[in-house]
């Protein structure tokens, strides 16, 4: 079964062997309102734990994204440059940003499982 | 007995929305766009035919059309007007917008821009041709000199972020002068957004500093993040939040003291002019923004200019060019080799900057003196606190009273109505207003910032008043329609802007 | 005073209602040290005639383009402005209005910007065009630093034909934002190596046509040794009319346009405010700094502007944004949309034609003064002479003879003594045979 954890900074990231799939939560999504484009990284770029990744704009506002782990990314969701709303409909199944290899498992265990990022998010309102 | 007769009530009218057959809806024109109505070959201006001769283009003459449409003078002139009648505009009724000083821009400085001895003259004529536009010039500067209390002002800059980036060049050429490797800009959570895109420009790197619960910088905070990296301070005063720095002469000794400059953001100058100095609260430069404070007009967006006022210790940098003085007559200098020991950090325009806008700020500034200035500042700050104390009972300030020039309100009286602070502002382009600023700045939730300024009268802040009153009362009571589907009656309704955003469509383009 | 509306009985009643004994009581929060009750060392307020009379009086002191015989070009130039222009910019909701920051209510501007955006992406045949630039010269800075970003390098290489102002402010910018520039010769023939001097740090050539001195320049070889390097194309130009006559950069492959647009509706104004045109190919457009005006549809479908891709902006993006930019140059932006919408496609290119037209016959004219010679094989309406002598006191000596006769090159490239000689000369459709007459007996006076 795929674990989910999450960032205090609403990214979530899906782990399958040792390479991670990264986006944005749903409250995220929901607290940029429509989402008009995505900055995406390039492939082999190598990224450290919280470096700046990717970029997510609404008409309002641009947000950067965080890497939830260090790693080498080797895939980005180049869909979302034609379909930016992919991102609001489905932010944490098809709305995914990039696929980063994992350079250090154990950063994870900083992270927030799905539990634990629902609580936090409820004390954010 | 007379029985033939008519109704004098307006009985159904006005009830439903009549569709028309043309689209217009009385004054209110709809109006294609330019490339939409053209006839090839037509032209609305008439001119001369040319000779037949070889050209001297070699070969690169065009070859393809441009595809301009072709229209003639009377359809050109129809069709801006009509345009014209879409916009909202200070003459028409009050804009409060916090921040942008939306005064009354005065027609004489409109006539006297427009004196061919300033309008037509070319920038590179012969200095003794143009003696009269360098005197105008030195005597604005002295104006600016004198209103701020600083020793020197660069007039080239063209806008008020353009004079922002002067500033910042001015602090980082001085820091190189000193050796100095500084690359911290300390700035409030409630600066602009242009002043770290400034400062970004300039290869500095952006620090916030956090408010204290008055809504001033947190001058402790402050003091703890200085340091031998920081090169200035970059603050607004009056602040973004309409209230005065009062800690401002000490944060100036705190950032001098250890190495920094103090850039000051001129916006909000409108609240001091002709009574506080930013000379006397320790400054090293400050733009002025003459489309705010000095009445040259808004024009949709620009032209601007923003001159800089700058402290003896930036005056050196200040860039090329400048006018001087030297009794007998007026020089240009344009070059570093001529600045007198002065050195320039380099050239912020092509040509001397903005003299359209400086005709009209000094017939502004002669017009108003010194007892008149004076006087702007205390009614753009009264008129502000009015508007702050007849509306803290129906809606929230964040921040207690006096404020300067501007007041602002939160979101908070309207919590659990279903209207947002967007919705408000709708609501009031249906009153016959423009809406305040709205969502800035960002330091408190669903801001609200109005300045109304000194040329408002009683009369008219009292009707603004009394509709906001009834506006957060309504909100209050649940009238949802009235805001969520605002606003009725502009010439558009609520634009999509995430569609023009994802699917960007730029231009106009031929059907294929 | 009569822009100040509020009575001395207004007054005390506001003061009541907010519970201050007094005016100073709101400025309470001003330090000691920076009270003032003494007033400002400056004059007292003043009536409309006092005011008329003493600008009158400074303007008097100058000599204006329409009392002289004008040939002064070098970056600024002079056109007949139809009469339409200056009245439609006068309308209070033009003149007077703000940043259309609510459409709703900003429909006239936002509709103007779009066209205003679609003549200039048709003139420069280039893809979008954004809703313009303080200048010329900022745009040109501006465009050097957007390639920059986009392809991720630092160098830009400037043509030795680049309007010496637009090569400052360029230098200006990128120094402090860490860039490198490499300013090539002034180059009065219209010659130089630019090909060689793209390299893999290149971010961009910087070519300017018609150049400082007047020649056309093709772009399309620079263009292609560009992007074989990976470096972009950015195409400058001073005179907005030339491209009523002269291949587009859009055409030559260019992937940035600059532009300064103060020939269209704007006038001479000594140097400001005048109108940066920044355009690009659709494929930079996320990295193109200034306003961008966009279409869509309202809540009931219909047809509608809005300000757009907005987050690239200082506002929203803050730190990161592509420019710190605010304003545009509004006014000007509509004046040039105006005068360009009365000429249409039929006026554009006659209106060029007349200009180019009008530098033949001067040029002729004043290469049949003894001693005088033109550097220029091709040329849009502006040409450069060489003079037996130098050329900054013939001026000098022109204009006590009442003459506007062109712009010396030294007064702005004054360290170079082999250009001592050289003078910029700008025609224009409002020049007369007697004009050119006047010119060129009197040049030929001041020579012997």
């Amino acid at each position: 079964m795929t674990k989910i954890f999450y960032t205090q900074d609403h990214e979530w990231i899906r782990l399958d062997g040792d390479v991670g799939t990264v986006g944005i939560s749903n409250y995220a999504q929901e607290q940029l309102g429509d989402i008009v484009f995505v900055e995406l990284p390039q492939l082999g770029t190598k990224i450290g734990q919280g470096d700046e990744t990717a970029v997510v704009e609404s008409v309002k506002a641009a947000s950067e994204i965080y890497a939830p782990v260090s790693g080498e990314i080797v895939d980005a969701n180049t869909a979302l440059e034609g379909a930016p709303v992919t991102v609001n409909e489905a932010a944490e199944t098809d709305g995914w940003f990039f696929k980063i290899r994992l350079a250090n498992k154990s950063e994870l265990d900083g992270l927030m499982d799905a539990a634990a990022y629902k609580t936090f998010v409820e004390g954010l309102a | 007995m007379m029985r033939a007769g008519r109704p004098t009530h307006p009985g159904e009218a006005g009830k439903d929305t009549l569709t028309t057959f043309s689209g217009h809806r009385g004054l209110d024109h709809e109006e294609p766009l330019l490339f939409e109505q053209n006839a090839d070959g037509r032209c609305g201006v008439d001119l001369p035919t040319p000779a037949t001769m070889a050209n001297r283009l070699g070969a690169l003459a065009r070859t393809g059309a441009i595809g301009l449409p072709g229209l003639s003078e009377p359809q050109v002139v129809r069709h801006f007007v009509r345009l014209s009648r879409k916009n909202y505009a200070i003459d028409s009724g009050l804009y409060p917008l916090g921040s942008c000083t939306m005064k009354h821009n005065p027609r004489l400085n409109e006539k006297l821009a427009r004196l061919p001895g300033f309008a037509d003259l070319h920038p590179l004529q012969p200095i003794s041709t143009v003696q009269g536009a360098l005197e105008l010039i030195n005597t604005l500067a002295h104006w600016l000199r004198v209103l701020t209390g600083m020793p020197a002002v660069a007039m080239s800059p063209k806008a008020g972020a353009h004079g922002e980036l002067c500033g910042l060049m001015a602090i980082r050429a001085a820091l190189d002068a000193r050796g100095e490797k500084r690359n911290r800009v300390l700035a409030p959570e409630s600066a602009h957004g242009t002043n770290p895109a400034t400062a970004a420009m300039c290869g500095f790197s952006v620090d916030p500093i956090p408010a204290d619960k008055r809504g001033r910088v947190d001058l402790a905070a402050l003091k703890a993040k200085l340091g031998p990296d920081v090169a200035a301070i970059m603050v607004t005063n009056p602040n973004t939040c309409g209230l005065f720095e009062n800690d401002i002469v000490e944060m100036a000794k705190a950032v001098h003291d250890a190495g920094g400059y103090f850039y000051c953001d001129g916006a909000n100058f409108n609240a001091l002019v002709g009574r506080v100095r930013p000379g006397d609260l320790g400054i090293d430069a400050m733009h002025i923004n003459l489309h705010k404070t000095f009445s040259t007009p808004h024009g949709g967006g620009g032209p601007g200019a923003g001159p800089v006022v700058f402290s003896q210790a930036l005056a050196p940098y200040a860039p090329l060019p400048f006018v001087v003085d030297h009794g007998a007559g007026f020089d240009l200098i344009d070059l570093g080799a001529d600045a007198g020991g002065a050195t320039p950090f380099g050239r912020m325009t092509a040509f001397h900057g903005q003299m359209g806008m400086f005709v009209r700020a000094l017939s502004y500034m002669l017009s108003h003196g010194g007892d008149g200035l004076r006087q702007v500042a205390e009614d753009a700050v009264l008129n502000a606190n009015y508007v702050l104390a007849s509306l803290s009972g129906d809606m929230s300030a964040p921040f207690p009273g006096p404020c300067m020039h501007e007041c602002l309100f939160d979101d908070s009286f309207l919590k659990d109505t279903g209207v947002t602070t967007l919705d408000f502002a709708k609501a009031m382009i249906d009153e016959g207003y423009h809406p305040m600023t709205i969502y800035f700045p960002l330091v408190v939730h669903g801001a609200m910032l109005i300045e109304p300024t000194e040329t408002e009268s009683k009369e008219a802040l009292d009707q603004l008043i009394s509709v906001l009153r009834n506006l957060a009362q309504a909100a209050k009571a649940g009238d949802l329609a009235r805001f969520t589907q605002a606003p009725h009656f502009a010439p558009r309704n609520r634009l999509d802007e995430t569609r023009a955003a994802r699917t960007p469509v730029l231009r106009w383009r031929p059907q294929e | 005073m009569r822009y100040l509306p509020l009575t001395q009985t207004d007054r005390a009643a506001m003061l009541r209602t907010i519970g201050a004994a007094s005016i100073d009581d709101l400025f309470a929060d001003v330090p000691q040290i920076a009270r003032r009750s003494e007033p400002l060392d400056l004059p007292p307020h003043q009536g409309e005639i006092e005011v008329e009379r003493m600008l009158r009086a400074m303007a008097s002191k100058n000599l204006a383009a329409c009392d002289a015989p004008f040939f002064c070009g070098a970056g600024a130039y002079r056109h007949h402005i139809p009469a339409t222009v200056d009245h439609l910019i006068q309308r209070s909701e033009f003149l007077t209005s703000y940043t259309p920051y609510q459409p709703e209510i900003s429909q006239g501007t936002l509709q103007y910007l779009f066209e205003f955006q679609t003549q200039v992406a048709m003139l420069s045949g280039m893809d979008i065009a954004n809703a313009s630039m303080y200048d010329g010269a900022t745009a040109c800075a501006e465009a050097v630093l957007m390639a920059n970003r986009a392809t991720k390098r630092r160098k830009a290489i400037l043509s030795g034909g680049l309007h010496p102002h637009y090569r400052a402010v360029t230098e200006t910018t990128s120094h402090f934002a860490g860039g490198i520039v490499q300013a090539m010769a002034a180059a009065p023939d219209g010659v130089e190596d630019l090909v060689n001097m793209i390299d893999d740090d290149t971010a961009c050539i910087v070519v300017q046509t018609p150049d400082f001195f007047g020649h056309l320049r093709d772009l399309r070889p620079l263009t292609e040794a560009a992007h074989a390097r990976g470096a972009l194309l950015v195409a400058v130009t001073t005179e907005t009319l030339a491209l009523g006559a002269t291949l587009p950069p859009g055409e030559m492959g260019a992937d940035i346009f600059v532009g300064e647009g103060q020939s269209l509706g704007v006038g001479l104004n000594f140097g400001g405010p005048y109108l940066g045109l920044f355009a690009a190919r659709s494929a930079l457009q996320r990295q193109m700094p200034g306003r961008l005006c966009g279409e869509t549809v309202d809540a009931q479908g219909r047809r509608g502007y809005v300000l757009t891709l907005s987050a690239r902006e200082q506002h929203i993006r803050r730190e990161k944004a592509t420019s710190n930019i605010c304003t545009n140059s509004g006014l000007c932006c509509l004046a040039f949309t105006i005068h360009v919408a009365l000429l249409g496609e039929a006026g554009f290119t006659q209106l060029a034609l007349l200009n180019h037209q009008a530098a033949i016959v001067l040029a002729q004219a004043l290469t049949g003064i003894p001693g005088v010679t033109c550097l220029n094989k091709s040329f849009f309406n502006e040409f450069t002479l060489r003079l037996p002598k130098p050329a900054a006191p013939v001026v000098e000596a022109l204009a006590a003879r009442g003459i506007l006769g062109g712009v010396p090159v030294s007064r702005l490239i004054p360290d170079d003594p082999g250009l001592a000689n050289l003078l910029l000369v700008a025609a224009n459709e409002t020049n007369t045979d007697q004009d050119r007459l006047a010119f060129a007996s009197a040049l030929r006076e001041v020579l012997s």
